[in-house]
Order: C-alpha cells, then structure tokens, then sequence
C-alpha cells in the first residue's frame, strides 16, 4: 500500500501543483495530506472543481482534480462542452468504487461501466498499482501534456492509504 | 448604492459599461448570448467566451483567479446559468478569493432557448451570494449604476457580485467566430 504522503510527494515531482475535488473514502488519506500542507481547494460537486481546473491549467497551474466515480457522471457535460473541445486538460483522480461488483449498491453500475464510459468519452485512463507508481504518474503527464486532454488515474480500495487502511 | 429607479438596460449596454471600464483583465462570458453579444461589442484576447459547458462561468474565473491573485478576474453570468450551479456562489463565498468579480446579467429569462422564465423573479440571487459570503453584494438597474458599482468592485477586495437587472432584449448577433481551441490558445498568451 502507497502512503499518502508518499504519493502527493510523488504528484508533486510529476510536477501537478493545483488540487481540487470532492471527497471519497478512498482518496480520505490523500484529501488529509493535501489540507495539511495548505494545497486542497474543496469544490461542491465534481463538475465545478472540473472547471476550477480548466481556469487554473489556462492560468498556467498543473491541476489535478480528485473524486469519487459516482461523480464521474456530474462530469460528462463539463468534459464533453469544455474540456475536450477546448482542449483542457486536468489529471482526474477517480476512486473506483463499486470495482468487481464488491461495494454497496448504488456504487455497481458506475463500478462496472466505467472504463468503458471513459473510452466512449475519449479520456485516456490508467489504473494506478504499487509497483508501477512512477510510471503511472509519468504516463498521466505525457498524456496531459502531448494530448491536452483530461486524463484519468483509478484508484483502487487498498492502493493508497485511505480512510480505513 | 444609488436608487434603483430609471431606465433599465438591455444586456448589450450592460455588458458595454462593463467592458469599457475593462483593459487587460481575464474575463470569462457564460455560454449562450452573453457571449456572443460581449464578442461583438469588444472583442479582446483577455475573453474566455464559453459555447458549452452551462453555469461553469464561475467555476472557470474562480481557477484563474487562484492561479492569478495579482490579476482581478471578471465572470460575465447570466441568471439561469447561476441557478444551474448555485453551490458555486458557495464555493466562492468560502474560498474569498479577493481578486474576483462576479456580474450576473439578470434577465428572468432563458433568452438563448426561447425566453423560457427562470425562477429569479422569485428567487433573489444578490442575497444568495450575500448569504454565501461574497464580501460586496450590489444591484443595479441603470447603466449609470453599472458603471459606478462596476467601477467600485474593481478598487475594492473582493469577492464581489454585482446582479443587474435587464430586459429581455437580446442583440441580433452570430455564434462565437472562433475555435474553442484557439480561445483557450489566445487567453492563456493574453493573461500570461
């Protein structure tokens, strides 16, 4: 399991220096790293902290927006009527909830389309592991950067450090 | 604060008064007509016109203005589009970014699909931002007003909302004549 200080070090040296979002259980322990060091600009839903990134990348900040999949679904019309025609890019932390059909009903649907979701859209994702942390950081910036798009990490229960390690 | 009595302005004149007051500051315009009628009246590469994405036009101008604190960033809004995302009055209530100024064309109206009516006869938007935590809240009804309170946010700490009160009349004017991607490309060069 990455520690979540250990992983926001890592964010940081990828070079991402603006974060916002809407809590998950999953991302607790990196939302508590992010508050501690004065860094986390809380949003009220998932679209509007979409946006706050979209003004911040055209303002010149690296952002990185964090979220729970179920607002993933708040996000198709800022991504598809914003980011993706304007050529916007932002890193979407996503937790997947609801992975493997194990999670509480209202998170199965969103758990099991997802990904495909993500690829109808058009948003290059990855899922974050342990093993393969830098390379997975470093893919997300290539991507932003080369693409301009929105691009998507998942995590995972268990990867990094959360509410309930 | 003047008396809110006299003419009132259509949105064009409003937004005129605005713009004159404005050099290089970054301004984002919501979707739909604002846009289009700010593009017409002074087109600027400091605009953010927005095609998409409704009731984000504060959400966008509260990221530059974080990004930017030395620069006062200005929201052109309309009233369905903040009724689409009345948490974002919140959001910036609690976050008080100083340098953002936030002007709400208030027509009663969805102008751009009809003339539909819109619940802010009934719901007074200037105190929602109040409420929120927007540190200076006006209203105004008159070009002259605009100008005098416009011209007041813009010396002042803020966050500030300025809510103005306008007929329907919409200007006869063209989409947007730019690429989103050279909107994004030519506001990021203009508020380098």
């Amino acid at each position: 399991m990455i520690d979540s200080d250990d992983f926001v070090r890592a964010l940081k040296d990828t070079g991402f220096d603006f974060f916002t979002g809407v809590p998950d259980s999953i991302l607790a322990g990196i939302i508590a790293v992010l508050i501690d060091q004065r860094l986390y600009l809380p949003a009220v839903r998932e679209d509007e902290a979409v946006a706050m990134a979209a003004g911040a990348y055209m303002a010149g900040k690296v952002p990185a927006v964090l979220m729970q999949n179920s607002g993933l679904g708040n996000c198709l019309n800022v991504l598809a009527s914003l980011n993706l025609i304007y050529r916007q890019p932002c890193l979407l932390l996503i937790s997947w909830r609801g992975f493997q059909g194990k999670d509480a009903p209202e998170h199965l649907v969103m758990g099991q389309t997802m990904t495909q979701l993500l690829d109808t859209v058009g948003i290059p994702h990855r899922t974050l592991s342990e093993q393969t942390l830098v390379e997975d950081l470093n893919w997300t910036a290539k991507t932003f950067m080369e693409k301009r798009l929105p691009v998507a990490l998942l995590l995972k229960k268990g990867t990094v450090k959360g509410l309930q390690p | 604060m003047r008396p809110e009595e006299g003419t009132i302005p259509s949105r064009a004149v409003a937004i005129k008064a605005v713009l004159d007051l404005l050099t290089d500051q970054p301004v984002i315009i919501c979707n739909g007509f604002p846009s289009r009628e700010a593009c017409k009246l002074a087109d600027r590469p400091t605009h953010f016109y927005m095609i998409g994405s409704m009731g984000l036009a504060p959400a966008i101008g509260l990221g530059v203005a974080l990004a930017k604190p030395n620069k006062k960033v200005i929201v052109l809004d309309g009233d369905g589009n903040v009724l689409m995302n009345l948490g974002t009055l919140a959001t910036v209530g609690a976050l008080k970014p100083k340098n953002f100024i936030h002007v709400v064309f208030d027509n009663e109206v969805y102008g751009s699909t009809g003339n539909q009516p819109t619940i802010s006869r009934i719901v007074r938007l200037d105190q929602v931002a109040k409420a929120s935590g927007y540190v200076n809240v006006e209203r105004a009804r008159e070009r002259e007003d605009v100008t005098y309170e416009f011209k007041d946010m813009l010396q002042k700490d803020g966050p500030s909302f300025l809510l103005v009160k306008i007929t329907e009349q919409a200007e006869d004017v063209d989409r947007v004549p730019l690429e989103p991607t050279e909107i994004t490309r030519r506001f990021m060069k203009a508020i380098e």
